[in-house]
């Protein structure tokens, strides 16, 4: 799951989590040029398959540190 | 002693399988089936006078079946209508809620009894229905639930989720015996002294869901992207609601390499959804994928894509769709699902 709030995922328990930056961008950013936008989006995606990839006990984040 | 009568599905009544799924209703003297052992739990007080029972198929299709079998058990004199336990089963269970909420409207207490999940809890009107296990493996705790759940309800008593209630409660109008600031100030201290359960509205439970073994090779797997953001063809063709979804609607992506802004639109009514319109990649990430499947780090991107709105979705209504997309999944042969929450 890409998801902005993500106490709420965990409290739910969704079991593997990427943080994303906004609730009405889950895979975008309105702030940057439109390439570093699509870079971001597929980082975002990459750590998707990261995630699933990845065993997991409980609700997990995997969250992507810094810019695009 | 009350007078019981038992509603079963043709399964249950011994009449037949799937092949009898259409047969209409039948009634016959005393219990049949599971309603011998629902009887001897009942016990003394209760007498199961009479079985009524109908194929799952025909008790789906139309409103004046219910109405047909309740009419059986008033022949019968019904003074208590039992129905089920339907466990998982969709027809079964829809059937059951129905012919106890009709029971209930013709002036007969009923209980229909199945699964928590069972798309037919919400349909049993101003009866309540109990929860069992998921299969029939389970029938003698299920039966035991249903025995309990009419005893309660034989002896006028409301049946609560602490007696097993599952489903939506109908609210009742009750004075209460002090003002709502005197029982939040009791709540308040009955949890300042280490009572962290009490409380007089039950707080939606969410289950623990077991996590999926991890993806051993993306590199050869079909993913699925799916979303709760509402994305959908420009003109919303089959009108997704904006709140409160009671669906879920599925789109093709074959032969799409990317979303073209204005041949899609967010009707999610939770946020302002000019970004996701501006470019609808920002919900659904079709460019992204497309691209690592064409680089091979996933082996297919899946062929169609689920949606619905996740904007003051019931916790029960997300969990059937999670149940429904999960064997979707399944089916469709995907090894995971992205999904992006907005």
């Amino acid at each position: 799951m890409l998801c902005n709030l993500t106490g709420i995922a965990l409290r739910v328990g969704a079991p593997r989590i990427v943080p994303t930056r906004g609730i009405p961008y889950p895979t975008g950013d309105p702030a940057l040029p439109p390439a570093e936008e699509r870079a971001w989006r597929r980082r975002l995606v990459e750590q998707a398959l990261v995630a699933v990839s990845t065993p997991v006990e409980g609700p997990t984040l995997f969250p992507l540190d810094g810019g695009p | 002693m009350t007078r019981v009568v038992h509603y079963l599905n043709q399964f249950f009544a011994g009449i037949g399988g799937e092949d009898s799924a259409g047969v209409g209703p039948g009634t016959a003297a005393g219990p049949v089936g599971p309603g011998r052992r629902l009887g001897a739990l009942l016990g003394d007080g209760f007498e199961i006078v009479a079985t009524v029972w109908c194929g799952d198929d025909h008790a789906a299709a139309g409103d004046g079946v219910a109405a047909e079998i309740v009419a059986m058990a008033a022949e019968a004199k019904a003074e208590l209508l039992l129905a089920g336990p339907a466990f998982g089963s969709g027809r079964y269970g829809l059937a059951c809620a129905r012919v106890a909420a009709a029971a209930e409207a013709a002036g007969i207490p009923a209980v229909a009894a199945m699964h928590e999940d069972n798309p037919g809890v919400g349909d049993a009107g101003a009866a309540p229905v109990v929860g069992v296990g998921p299969s029939a493996r389970e029938m003698p705790a299920a039966l035991d639930r249903l025995a309990g759940a009419a005893r309660t309800v034989a002896a006028g008593r409301v049946l609560t989720p602490a007696g097993g209630r599952v489903g939506p409660v109908p609210r009742r109008g009750v004075l209460a015996e002090a003002p709502a600031a005197a029982r939040a100030v009791d709540l308040l201290l009955a949890r300042l002294g280490g009572d962290r359960e009490r409380s007089e509205v039950p707080l939606p439970s969410f289950d623990r869901v077991v996590p999926a073994a991890p993806l051993a090779d993306p590199a050869g797997a079909t993913v699925v992207l799916v979303t709760e953001g509402a994305l959908v063809p420009d003109g919303n063709p089959d009108k997704l609601e904006s709140a409160r979804a009671t669906r879920w609607q599925r789109y093709p992506l074959d032969g799409l390499d990317r979303l073209e802004p204005g041949a899609w639109r967010s009707v999610h009514g939770g946020f302002s959804t000019v970004w996701a319109n501006e470019d609808p990649h920002r919900i659904l990430p079709v460019d992204a994928a497309r691209d690592l499947e064409r680089e091979g780090a996933i082996g297919v991107l899946g062929s169609e894509y689920l949606v619905t709105v996740g904007n003051g979705t019931a916790v029960a209504t997300a969990r059937r769709f999670g149940v429904e997309w999960a064997d979707d999944l399944r089916r469709s042969g995907a090894r995971a699902a992205i999904l992006t929450a907005t």
